[in-house]
């Protein structure tokens, strides 16, 4: 009997259960769930920050250096202005920058990807070796000293990240790239006379975005960490202004005396970081599961 | 195994630095033309812009000759280790160089330690009990801490380890080797939150996949002692992703340096090169970007060569590729 359960064909039973298990599975965990909550907060408060906290930029010196209250939930800084109100404004830099790179990197990333994997040859060669020497470049080396010494601010950097992360979305679209194009539907499209443009853009590119979209997710978070170190050392967003980065390093001066100043700031860039990774993992299971690929 | 696809695969790795190193020294020595401004103000830092001192600065860099000149003329005594002089302070910039490396090898070092000692037990405990309770905090945990921005767990660290608990120091690097290793613990600890991640996953993935093979299981069956097992059998055949991921560390740790010695003010090469840039001391930025990246392709070189050592059929397939 037991043998016949475990060796015998899969009854109806057994694969609704096990649909349902699978069902089951997929359903988002409470980590992921918190990451889109969180997330969903930076986006509300990155759109509507300066209507949220329409005083945040306030100063007050008589209300300077306060501690935790109802009024002023991570007390005040220096210069008397709201420390969670300006972590409420600082949400449109960690929004905007990030969200510009990883979208700018993903359309560079499916034209060339798409290019060097299904056209190949001379074009195909040139990207993979810049390819090849982006990866080599210590990243956050060249971002530094490029936006350091050609000056710019947060704009420059973004540009800056942007390119530096193309090359990881070029890479896997072309690697996918490859591996669709010897399917029959890649085939038929050809047989059909179809333009090579076409077959790339209106053919493989539906079937290389799943993973191209979670690749768009660890580029967010690339972003966010990067822009942000580039602002703590006062090299992205202008000194003064509510950017997490920007904020922590003008706490630093009086770090054990008033750490309020900084926990704000660093818990908002360190739970972003975390929840982007998070989501996009999540996002990667469920869309390459549905490509067949099982774990 | 033949002597000559090893050769051709050291050979290979040799040139691909090199090239490498090329290619980045020429556009490190771009950023003098590319920087906004007369590279000749920029180079008189501090000077009065007398006629005179500026044909100096012209005659002493040679900027009159064609750019190619300029730059094989900077390259060669690069290797020659004259990176020039500061524009700030006049101090040769391989000697500034030299003072500060000190404090950031020993980061790195520790940092290093630290990875690696907690890194590889965390990751084969993970993936030797695959799916179990372990595995998954340590995943988790994982996925946590390879996402946090050093600079800020670092800022957290000396809230926290520095100010309320006052167990250790906050900034600077000390006098002496106790005291330097006690101002040193935090900003390795504040690095290795990426990178122990990293071994872990690297870690993980090798062990899962050496012991599903079928020599594993046929020494299992044999009786093969667990603790040999573990060893002898399936830690010494995950060796070369964990050297991947040991190399990947190393290289990350001599990048990840600039920003945590920023949050710490450790006098190392990467607060050398943060006030550099933001002082537009050029000499200092290209003297010390080169020595950085210079270390990132040699760690990289060492990697593909220790990849020989453990593994030699990666020369035949590196080879043919």
């Amino acid at each position: 009997m037991s043998i016949e359960t475990t060796a015998g064909a899969e009854t109806p039973a057994l694969r609704t259960f096990r649909a349902a298990r699978r069902r089951r599975r997929r359903l988002p965990s409470v980590a992921v769930l918190l990451s889109i909550a969180y997330l969903a907060c930076i986006v509300v408060a990155g759109v509507f920050g300066p209507l949220l906290v329409p005083h945040a930029n306030v100063q007050s010196l008589t209300d300077s250096l306060q501690g935790m209250s109802s009024q002023h939930w991570l007390g005040t800084d220096d210069l008397g202005r709201d420390i969670f109100e300006r972590v409420v404004l600082g949400a449109r830099t960690a929004l905007y920058g990030p969200l510009l790179i990883a979208l700018g990197a993903f359309v560079i990333g499916c034209v060339l990807g798409l290019t060097a994997g299904y056209i190949g040859g001379i074009p195909g060669g040139i990207i993979m070796r810049w390819v090849d020497l982006m990866y080599a470049l210590p990243g956050v080396l060249v971002a530094i000293v490029a936006i350091g010494v050609l000056g710019g601010g947060y704009w420059v950097a973004v540009a800056v990240i942007m390119i530096l992360s193309a090359p990881y979305d070029t890479r896997l679209v072309r690697a996918v790239t490859i591996e669709q194009k010897g399917r029959p539907y890649v085939e038929a499209a050809r047989t059909l006379g179809l333009s090579r443009s076409r077959v790339m853009f209106r053919h493989l590119l539906p079937n290389v975005l799943p993973l191209a979209v979670s690749q768009a997710f660890l580029s967010f978070a690339f972003a966010l960490i990067n822009l942000s170190a580039l602002s703590f050392l006062g090299l992205g967003s202008t000194p003064g202004s509510p950017d997490w980065g920007t904020m922590l390093a003008e706490s630093q001066a009086s770090l054990l005396d008033n750490p309020l100043l900084a926990i704000g700031p660093a818990l908002a860039i360190i739970f972003a970081a975390v929840s982007v990774n998070i989501l996009g993992d999540y996002v990667f299971d469920r869309l390459s599961t549905k490509e067949g690929r099982n774990d | 195994m033949t002597l000559r696809s090893t050769l051709r695969y050291v050979l290979g790795r040799l040139g691909g630095a090199a090239i490498l190193l090329v290619v980045y020294s020429f556009g490190i020595y771009s950023l003098l033309a590319l920087a906004p401004g007369d590279p000749v103000r920029l180079l008189l830092g501090n000077l009065p812009a007398t006629p005179e001192t500026m044909d100096a600065i012209r005659v002493r860099y040679n900027l009159d000759d064609p750019f190619f000149v300029q730059y094989w003329n900077w390259l060669t005594d690069a290797l020659h280790l004259d990176l020039g002089q500061s524009v700030l302070t006049g101090q040769d910039v391989s000697s500034a160089i030299l003072e500060r490396a000190g404090v950031t090898v020993q980061l790195g070092l520790l940092t290093f330690l630290i990875t690696m000692a907690l890194g590889i037990p965390l990751g084969m405990v993970a993936g030797l009990r695959r799916g179990r309770f372990a595995d998954r905090v340590v995943s988790q945990l994982a996925m946590f801490s390879v996402s946090a921005p050093s600079f800020a767990v670092g800022i957290l660290l000396i809230i926290v380890f520095a100010g309320q608990l006052n167990w250790l120091p906050s900034i600077g690097a000390g006098e002496g080797g106790a005291d330097r290793l006690r101002h040193l613990i935090l900003p390795a600890v504040a690095l290795s939150t990426a990178t122990i991640a990293l071994v872990v996953r690297y870690t993980r993935t090798a062990v899962i996949e050496v012991a599903g093979q079928d020599y594993i299981i046929a020494a299992r069956a044999r009786g093969v002692k667990p603790s040999r097992l573990l060893f002898n059998y399936v830690l010494r055949n995950s060796l070369v992703p964990v050297i991947t991921a040991a190399g990947v560390v190393l290289s990350f740790v001599m990048v990840g340096a600039v920003v945590v010695e920023a949050t710490f003010a450790l006098p190392g090469l990467g607060s050398l090169l943060v006030s550099a840039v933001q002082q537009k001391d050029l000499p200092i930025v290209q003297g010390v970007t080169l020595v950085i990246a210079a270390a990132v392709f040699l760690i990289n070189l060492v990697t593909d060569l220790a990849y020989l050592a453990v593994d030699p059929r990666i020369a035949v397939d590196g080879a043919s590729r």
